[in-house]
């Protein structure tokens, strides 16, 4: 059977060269880098290289780069470290955008039950975009940071950050942005966005899962959500995970040059799936921006179908894509951030998302336009909800 | 605990919220980067750095010099000045 894997936000396999620069981390060389004794100080040495790795990739100081165990993890101590650092100067309030990962939700959350802490949560427009001028709005003398990602892996929708950093840099507060969506995928500057906390995911990149890491703009005092000694330079306990942060840096240091031509390569692909969607599938909701989005992101809605059912049809097919957030579909909830920029409940059922990577092949893009159609059309003969929808379209009675 | 006012400092060690004995490991590297009679300034959340810092300067030969009066609101104020080269 053919295979078309397209959850690359999902999992995505570990690069070759990856794999390669870990493996000897895994054996050999295992020693711990806080230990005193040559096996230690060369492991600290090499790690270090790595961090410098990761900085150059994002434009950073190595001493502004905090490893952690994932993405999540980095929002965890962005959001709270941050926030717990700074109430007692600025206030208990905290603004979030209403399509923000669960991390970053469910951190602000955490603060409002635990500490009294007011949440806003900010409104997008159609298209999944925070406007300057309603966060400008939702600033307050307590408000202690903003947090709105860079880019979403449900709708693609990639945020015009510069501009959100400006009113808050206004207002004296720091900005966060979750860009796990976009280091590896497009050009991403710290200094050009402009932001004081960034987060980034190991497996975005072609890493394995078990390693991220958190930016944060030297000098900025983050209160540890991980205790334990002086890993980190005192900010985040435990034994570093020295092959993941191997894999961290080799992965960054692949993807600095290759950035540029990726993003045009993944364009294609998508530009090529969608305008097929589009031209095959009737009655299907193409969400996120058109043109400021991930290059290799693809999501659309199918009226009168599950995204579950499909889901399943496809990867019976060798298929693979998701309807929304992995967690989210899983728990078969309506995704919250299709619900924020406007998608009735009916319709978010029917999501499917495609993320591609540097591996995708234009003929899997072909293979999935010629199975899709079918599903879809499948699906739908035997779906109360079209046939209700179809009655209402011929202007029949109910 | 001698008490210093208008506290002037060369360098400055931000360890406020850092896991112990980031106080100590810290100034120890920067210190290395001064000049014999320039002042360090540490800041720092931990209660046990007002034993550490002290005991540390003496073990090492540089002075504390004190710690600062004026108003931190989630922090001590410690000043050493770098007296030895050597046994820093």
């Amino acid at each position: 059977m053919k295979r078309a894997y397209m959850d690359h936000a999902a999992a995505t396999p570990v690069r070759s060269e990856v794999l390669e620069a870990m493996l000897p981390f895994l054996t050999g060389r295992f020693g711990n880098p806080s230990a005193v004794y040559d096996l230690g100080s060369e492991i600290k040495a090499v790690m270090e290289e790595q961090r410098d790795k990761v900085a150059r990739l994002i434009g950073a100081r190595s001493e502004e780069i905090i490893f952690t165990s994932s993405g999540a993890e980095a929002n965890n101590l962005a959001i709270k470290g941050m926030s717990l650092a700074n109430f007692q100067k600025r206030g208990r309030h905290l603004i979030v955008s209403a399509i923000e990962h669960h991390s970053v939700l469910n951190s602000a959350r955490f603060l409002e039950k635990w500490f009294d802490f007011e949440v806003t949560f900010l409104p997008v427009d159609h298209y999944g975009r925070v406007d300057p001028g309603r966060l400008k709005q939702a600033l307050t003398p307590a408000t202690v940071m903003v947090s709105i990602g860079h880019g979403s892996n449900e709708i693609g929708t990639v945020q015009e950050i510069p501009e959100l950093v400006a009113v808050c840099r206004d207002a004296g507060v720091a900005f966060h942005t979750d860009a796990v969506a976009t280091v590896g995928q497009v050009p991403v500057d710290v200094k050009e966005l402009g932001v004081d906390l960034l987060t980034i995911s190991g497996p975005a990149l072609g890493a394995p899962k078990g390693i991220g890491a958190l930016y944060f703009r030297n000098k900025l005092r983050l209160v540890p959500q991980l205790n334990g000694g002086i890993q980190e330079n005192g900010r985040r306990g435990g034994t570093e995970n020295i092959p993941g942060i191997v894999g961290l840096g080799r992965a960054a240091e692949l993807a600095f040059p290759e950035l540029g031509e990726n993003a045009v390569y993944l364009a294609k692909l998508r530009d090529l799936l969608i305008a097929g969607v589009r031209e095959r599938i009737p009655h299907v909701i193409y969400t996120g921006h058109p043109e400021k989005r991930l290059p290799g992101h693809a999501s659309f809605c199918f009226e009168g179908i599950e995204g579950e059912a499909l889901i399943f049809r496809l990867s019976s097919q060798g298929i693979y894509g998701n309807t929304g957030s992995a967690c989210a579909s899983k728990a078969l909830k309506t995704s919250p951030v299709l619900g924020a920029i406007g998608i009735r409940p009916e319709v978010a059922q029917g999501s499917l998302v495609f993320t591609l990577n540097r591996d995708n092949r234009e003929e899997e893009v072909h293979y999935v336009l010629s199975h899709l159609p079918p599903a879809v059309e499948n699906l739908r003969s035997f779906s109360p909800v079209w046939r209700q929808k179809m009655a209402e379209v011929a202007g029949a009675p109910k | 605990m001698r008490f210093l006012t208008d506290c002037k400092a060369d360098a400055t060690a931000d360890l406020v919220y850092r896991a112990c004995p980031m106080h100590l490991l810290e100034p120890m590297e920067l210190i290395k980067d001064l000049e014999p009679g320039q002042v360090l300034e540490i800041l720092t959340d931990y209660d046990g750095a007002l034993e550490d810092i002290p005991a540390w300067c003496a073990k090492h030969g540089q002075e504390f010099m004190g710690i600062s009066e004026d108003a931190c609101d989630d922090c001590y104020k410690l000043y050493i000045k770098k007296i030895s080269e050597a046994r820093s």
